[in-house]
């Protein structure tokens, strides 16, 4: 059974077509791909699946729920969390506060509980603690716990807000870009901790420009090109597919 | 491996867990330090200098105020510009309430909450959902509006002559009516609410708020309703201001609409900014320069003849904000930070 299934989905700007009538479905457990050129509408399609804008029309499904329509933080706490193209991290925080941000939803901290500092707020904050620093370990960041996010070099800042994501315990993990600006070595790393994840039983969907990694990766690719589908199959497939190489390299 | 994977989560943690503690440490000796200065100021507190402590109760009353809406505005990025209104709601719902119902204070007391919260929900609930400046021009409509209602509305209020007479607090068996008694009533109160915020800040909900305020979206896409969290606050910083009215009309026994004119919410903002924002100890500094500031001002008009300290004070506020703004934009408590004084945020590198 799919965990996503996008029908029809639309997203129109002041008459301006960025996701035209797509739809796809994506398998439980796998890792997929959104790739295309540039306005495309990969990132828009991104902001509907994670409800940070709302459709024109069209209908997502998560888990069999209708999600579209959602607000973002009705929507992560269902199991979908997404990260951003450019990184968004909490500056005013550590490392470790930000992915404790994270872990938020799971704990449900109350006002009360934490003014009068009931016993159960220090429960609530040692397992979020332990926690994130599991996550912190997972990506490699635990020894830069205490520094400020911002103190963190470009390749670390996408690993903490990978962490960040996961702390909200997802089920499906939304990427977008997260190779961007990194160098050889980073997103060589980074294609193993998708896999990582992937083996934690979390299904990844990834918007990226580095083909290398996309081929290297993922299950399954869909092509988007001026907002709509054009292809969609195994890396082999898409590399082989005609419309794909019209749609990068012209006519 | 598994076991020493477990055992290095463990470690790190506990590690983690003690370097909180030994920071929580460091910040609860300067809780103490401003418990013994208050409990120990009065001593020191004698002669012609004893007007010092009624002024210190106004002091209370104000750390009260600018602690609420040092939430609202540091942690939230939202101002309120009619703050002094939601004082004036607090100390004219306690007065009414013990003058035309002879209600307890203490029971007028918690009422007075209810109805500013009510209050703060209806305006907070459309404005807070919209992103910009949308409640700090809803709150100023409300803070002008207030005065003159108190003002109109005088078989209720008493008009622009205010209410006398109303009761003290009272304990049974003596009244909170003496400067020393009320000074430590208030002070108690500041001092719990202090504490409050403070537990609040350093929480689960204080770094959502500092999610929100560091980036909205990014906060929302972890699960974090924006608009929930600052309606929540927005509706504390109301109910501290209520605190605080109900408060100041059960010490000064008068109230009258001036007191809650919309210049005092213009101060408060400006105490805010000055104390430093998003800081609790900057509430705290903010509201002591805005009772010194007129202080100082008396002291110079009795030295220098012929000058308006009234115009002066407003002159005064204004340099303040900009030497402020320009030299240390975090405010006095950003500036004792920044020398180690309150350490607010540990740089390590481990």
């Amino acid at each position: 059974m799919s965990i996503l299934e996008v029908n029809n989905l639309r997203k129109e700007f002041a008459g301006l077509v960025a996701v035209a009538d797509v739809s796809f479905a994506i398998n439980r457990g796998e890792i997929a791909a959104i790739i295309g050129p540039n306005g495309a509408g990969k990132t828009t399609t991104f902001n509907l699946l994670s409800g940070v804008t709302d459709a024109t029309s069209g209908e997502v499904r998560y888990d069999g729920q209708v999600i579209s329509g959602l607000k973002s933080y009705q929507i992560t706490p269902l199991g979908v969390v997404r990260t951003f193209q450019n990184v968004r991290l909490f500056h005013n925080m550590t490392v470790m506060e930000n992915v404790m941000t994270g872990h938020h939803i799971r704990v449900k901290p109350k006002m009360l509980t934490a003014a009068i500092r009931l016993p159960k707020f220090f429960r609530q904050e040692q397992i979020t603690m332990e926690y994130s620093i599991k996550l912190l370990d997972f990506v490699g960041l635990e020894e830069k716990a205490q520094l400020m996010a911002d103190q963190l070099p470009y390749g670390q800042q996408r690993l903490l807000e990978i962490a960040r994501a996961l702390a909200t315990q997802p089920k499906l993990l939304l990427l977008d870009e997260p190779a961007a600006g990194l160098n050889l070595k980073e997103t060589t790393e980074l294609s193993r901790l998708i896999r990582r994840i992937q083996r934690q039983g979390i299904t990844i969907i990834l918007v990226e420009h580095d083909m290398e990694l996309v081929m290297g990766i993922a299950d399954r690719i869909i092509v988007l090109d001026r907002g709509q589908k054009i292809a969609e199959g195994t890396p082999e497939e898409i590399r082989n597919d005609q419309k794909v190489i019209t749609a990068y390299l012209g006519e | 491996m598994f076991f020493i994977y477990v055992q290095k989560v463990f470690w790190e943690s506990s590690s983690e867990l003690l370097l909180r503690k030994q920071r929580s440490v460091k910040k609860n000796i300067w809780h103490l330090a401003l418990i013994l200065l208050v409990a120990l100021l009065p001593l020191v507190i004698r002669g012609s200098y004893s007007y010092l402590l009624s002024l210190m109760v106004a002091g209370g009353i104000y750390v009260i105020l600018v602690l609420g809406l040092n939430l609202l505005m540091g942690y939230t990025g939202q101002i309120s510009l009619g703050h002094a209104a939601f004082y004036g709601i607090g100390a004219y719902s306690s007065a009414i309430m013990t003058m035309k119902y002879g209600l307890s204070p203490w029971l007028a007391f918690p009422a007075a909450i209810a109805i500013t919260c009510t209050f703060a929900l209806f305006i907070g609930i459309p404005t807070l959902r919209l992103h910009g400046p949308y409640l700090a021009m809803a709150t100023l409509g409300i803070g002008i509006i207030f005065t003159k209602v108190m003002i109109a509305w005088d078989t209720f209020t008493g008009g622009p002559d205010g209410i006398y007479g109303i009761p003290n607090f009272s304990l049974g068996f003596t009244a909170i009516d003496t400067d020393i008694k009320q000074y430590y009533f208030v002070w108690l109160v500041a001092i719990l609410i202090f504490i409050l915020s403070y537990n609040i800040v350093n929480s689960g909900i204080g770094r959502a708020l500092k999610a929100i305020d560091s980036n909205e979206t990014a906060a929302e896409v972890l699960g974090i309703n924006a608009a929930r969290y600052k309606l929540m606050i927005f509706i504390l910083s109301a109910a501290f201001a209520s605190i605080a009215g109900s408060l100041y009309t059960h010490c000064r026994l008068f109230i009258s609409p001036q007191i809650f004119s919309f210049m005092l919410s213009v101060k408060l903002v400006t105490m805010v900014v000055i104390g430093g924002m998003a800081n609790v100890w900057g509430g705290l500094i903010g509201a002591l320069i805005l009772i010194a500031i007129p202080e100082f001002l008396t002291i110079i008009s009795e030295n220098w003849q012929g000058i308006n300290t009234t115009e002066l004070e407003i002159a005064i506020y204004g340099l303040t904000l900009v030497l402020v703004m320009i030299f240390t934009p975090t405010g006095f408590a950003g500036m004792l930070a920044k020398i180690g004084l309150l350490r607010k945020q540990k740089r390590i590198s481990l």
